[in-house]
């Protein structure tokens, strides 16, 4: 059967180690269970044997010289088996340690790693950023707030970064909103939420590691409303507002929503939480004020074996899938999204539901994908994703914190960790009706250069075609595929897993962005139609980094899912390239992977945009148009240049 | 005689506290890649007795603070005797510093605070430093032993953290 790396069995990837004998004295009480105990011990013995061989595929690829030369039609080399991967999905080198002195680090040098600065995606300056916060559009500016280290490249000290845009894709950094000052946020001012009030005010509820490290959520509020930058930030005097319930341990309580308003006018909050460890859950709570809070009786939803729910989001959709919605909004012609960050996988997880408001339970449309154990709001290196709705332009917009894959020395060599992604739009998927779809906000065109396209390029078997554009580092691709069968096709068993190195009958096919001419560096995103045994076609969507970079210090990984293509549409991928970060949206959105990728070679004028063809029994017809995109120039506020009125 | 019987069942009863500490402990070592030397580390700590699983976690970064810093200053000596391996140490000094400037704070804060993912990613961050560290040499590293026990410490840091997750 198919491992993709998402489903790979969680049982695997934690399998307990072999238990040592007990010894003697334990022995003599524990008698009566000792065959049990034996049979136990072989058990754990043999999954550990299983996880061990596992793990030891986990090493990436060796790379080989590929003898693809650009419009042959000879076949590649392909490489003998793909190996399996055990490792989790969004893992990292900094949660996954790999065997002892076989590996040696990059000498990196600082126009690599300048280079790995993004051009126009939202980042500080300097040090360590995580969690997207309090996301806002107010008086004619977007806010966006996150955790962020004012000390070092790693995170801790953790402050609320701010910055505004009048558009979501220009920021000016302002001064930071909050600090951790007081008893109840002392040790960490965490990830919180803005609800704006129909009379114009606006709330900030956000978690605070107290004093003693419990988890409790407090208030806050703009010192004047009057200013448009929002810059100063008042603490409600009796924070905390609510503290940790009985039966919810005093460190597993944060994250608070935005509110939504019930048909009798009181306000709804939710909170991730676990239950007896394993089981998911998200509290609700009742107000009028934000400054008293009810727990209401239940949860709003619960999803046993997914573990800690973090960052949870939960907000309608509009079925007939046109603009976002108020949070508040429900009836007819609404679903409600559910969305929890797993702290145990580090994925971001989504389910479509039913809401409601009346029982303040949630209930997911299909029960075998609930939150958790369905659907991934991206399927790459992504976490701690938060929207918001716009009611400027009327859009619900996404907000999803990436992470590095490269080491601890890297990030404090180059003094910064972790980027945004560009704000997507999100609305419902009324063609599929199970998914939503995910889409650059409309802003970013804003950056666009000059285009090239190109039209129904014949991309034969195994081969690469080089695509003439200028630099190929800050991109908007747009590319539509359609496949020309050229020879019989049997079922087949394939994912992603092993990269586009793997050939089968129709597939890979895609891009290869940030690839050198001679691709000894390539990062490829592409699909894998297969064929089933029921005779339909299933197709995956993939982005493949492990021939992102020669340096064996990073970590690279496969990532990728199976995308619904329907009837009458061609294979369509939109690509933001942009420096040391990927995003790619397939099927219109329906499914999205961001990548980090910290290439030696591809980089500068180096860096290439090619089309590829590892399929064994296809043509493809790829049209193509690409834009080069300018860099968004994100930078300090210029308060002495502009006078406020 | 009623005094010996006393004494005794107070022996008893002292074995029996100590026997329980002992089995969170057992237990939890016997969850991580190298049960002697998660064992031993926290045994080396008499909080290790009292403590839960967080305490335990905390011990544990202690223990990785403490030879990573041991295993700089050998680092740091070794750049003195031996110039021709200038070029692997160096790198290993940048690498342990890392350790000790950005995974162990980060890991130890971290547990402090309650957000515990961060230490596991701090913990598995050293353990690829102390890796590369001695991948640098290709084979003639004159500090195997001391990478290698940093790198099992962490991996064990690691493991103990997981079950907090």
């Amino acid at each position: 059967m198919d491992t993709n790396p998402s489903d790979t069995p969680s049982d695997l990837e934690h399998a307990p180690y072999t238990p040592l004998p007990d010894n003697p004295s334990q022995a003599r009480i524990r008698r009566p269970f000792k065959v049990f105990a034996a049979i136990f011990a072989s058990v754990i013995f043999l999954l550990s044997l299983v996880t061990l061989i596992i793990n030891q595929s986990q090493e990436p690829l060796p790379v080989q010289n590929q003898n693809r030369s650009p419009s042959t039609s000879r076949p590649t080399k392909s490489f003998s088996k793909p190996e399996p991967r055990g490792v989790a999905q969004g893992v990292s080198p900094k949660s996954n340690p790999s065997f002892f002195g076989d590996k040696v680090s990059y000498n990196w040098t600082n126009a690599m790693f300048s280079w790995q600065r993004t051009g126009y995606h939202f980042q500080p300056e300097k040090n360590w950023m995580n969690d997207p916060d309090g996301p806002l559009f107010y008086k004619g500016w977007y806010h966006l707030f996150y955790q962020y280290n004012p000390d070092s490249a790693t995170w801790g000290n953790i402050t609320w970064g701010h910055a505004v845009s009048t558009d979501l894709i220009h920021w000016l950094y302002l001064p930071l909103a909050m600090v951790p000052d007081h008893w109840y946020d002392i040790n960490g001012v965490w990830t919180g939420s803005a609800t704006l009030l129909p009379d114009g005010r606006i709330v900030m509820l956000y978690t605070g590691s107290t004093n003693e490290s419990v988890q409790v959520q407090n208030l806050a509020y703009p010192a004047n409303l009057s200013d448009p930058l929002l810059i100063d930030w008042i603490k409600y005097p009796n924070n905390p507002v609510i503290k940790p319930p009985k039966g919810i341990e005093a460190d597993e309580f944060r994250d608070p929503t935005t509110a939504w308003m019930e048909p009798n006018g009181t306000w709804r909050i939710t909170i991730g939480s676990r239950h007896k460890k394993t089981i998911g859950i998200s509290l609700v709570y009742q107000t009028s004020d934000f400054t008293t809070f009810k727990l209401m009786n239940g949860v709003l939803h619960a999803v046993p074996g997914t573990g800690m729910w973090e960052c949870v989001d939960f907000y309608p959709v509009s079925v007939n899938g046109s603009t976002g919605l108020d949070t508040s909004a429900n009836g007819p012609g609404t679903k409600h999204v559910l969305k929890a960050s797993l702290d145990d996988t580090k994925r971001d997880h989504y389910a479509l539901g039913v809401y409601d408001p009346v029982a303040d339970k949630w209930t997911p449309d299909n029960p075998k994908e609930d939150v958790g154990i369905g659907l991934q709001v991206d399927y790459g290196r992504y976490y701690a994703s938060k929207t918001f709705y716009d009611q400027n332009k009327r859009r619900r917009i996404l907000w999803g914190w990436i992470n590095e894959t490269d080491t601890e020395t890297d990030d404090l060599a180059k003094g910064w960790a972790s980027v945004q992604t560009i704000p997507r739009n999100v609305i419902f998927d009324n063609k599929t009706g199970t998914n939503i779809l995910q889409w650059p906000v409309e802003e970013i065109e804003s950056l666009r250069l000059r285009s090239t396209e190109f039209r129904e390029i014949v991309v034969g078997p195994g081969s690469v075609v080089p695509l003439d554009i200028g630099q190929a580092t800050q991109l908007d691709i747009f590319a539509e595929f359609e496949l020309e069968i050229t020879s019989e096709t049997k079922p087949e068993n394939y994912g992603c897993r092993g990269g586009a190195v793997d050939r089968s009958a129709l597939g890979p096919f895609g891009l290869l962005v940030i690839a050198d001419k001679t691709l000894s560096e390539l990062t490829p995103i592409f699909f894998r139609p297969v064929k089933t045994i029921e005779d339909t076609v299933k197709t995956y969507f993939c982005a493949d980094e492990t021939r992102s970079t020669k340096a064996p210090d990073v970590f690279k990984q496969v990532y990728g899912t199976t995308v619904p293509v329907l009837a009458d549409e061609k294979f369509q991928m939109r690509v933001l390239v942009d420096h040391s970060i990927v995003e790619s949206f397939g099927q219109g959105g329906r499914r999205v992977i961001t990548s980090r990728i910290y290439p030696t070679e591809a980089i500068f004028g180096n860096a290439k945009l090619f089309l590829f063809n590892n399929a064994t029994g296809v043509n493809v017809k790829a049209t193509l148009k690409i834009w080069e995109l300018n860099s968004a120039f994100i930078h300090p506020f210029p308060f002495d240049q502009i006078r406020m009125e | 005689m009623f005094l010996s019987i006393a004494t005794l069942l107070l022996f008893v009863s002292q074995c029996n506290i100590v026997q329980s500490d002992a089995n969170l402990i057992q237990q939890i070592c016997k969850r991580t890649p190298n049960f002697n030397i998660c064992v031993t580390s926290l045994q080396s700590d008499p909080k290790s007795s009292t403590a839960d699983i967080n305490g335990l976690a905390l011990i544990m970064v202690g223990v990785l603070k403490a030879k990573s810093t041991s295993t700089l200053n050998l680092i740091n000596q070794k750049l003195k005797e031996s110039p021709a391996l200038k070029q692997p140490l160096t790198s290993c000094a940048s690498k342990y510093n890392a350790i000790l400037t950005g995974d162990i704070p980060q890991a130890t804060e971290a547990l402090q605070k309650g957000n515990p993912k961060f230490a596991e990613s701090g913990a598995n961050d050293a353990a690829l430093e102390a890796d590369l560290c001695e991948g640098g040499f290709k084979g003639s590293s004159p500090i195997t032993a001391s990478n290698k026990l940093v790198h099992d410490i962490s991996v064990v840091t690691a493991a103990i953290v997981r079950n907090l997750l």
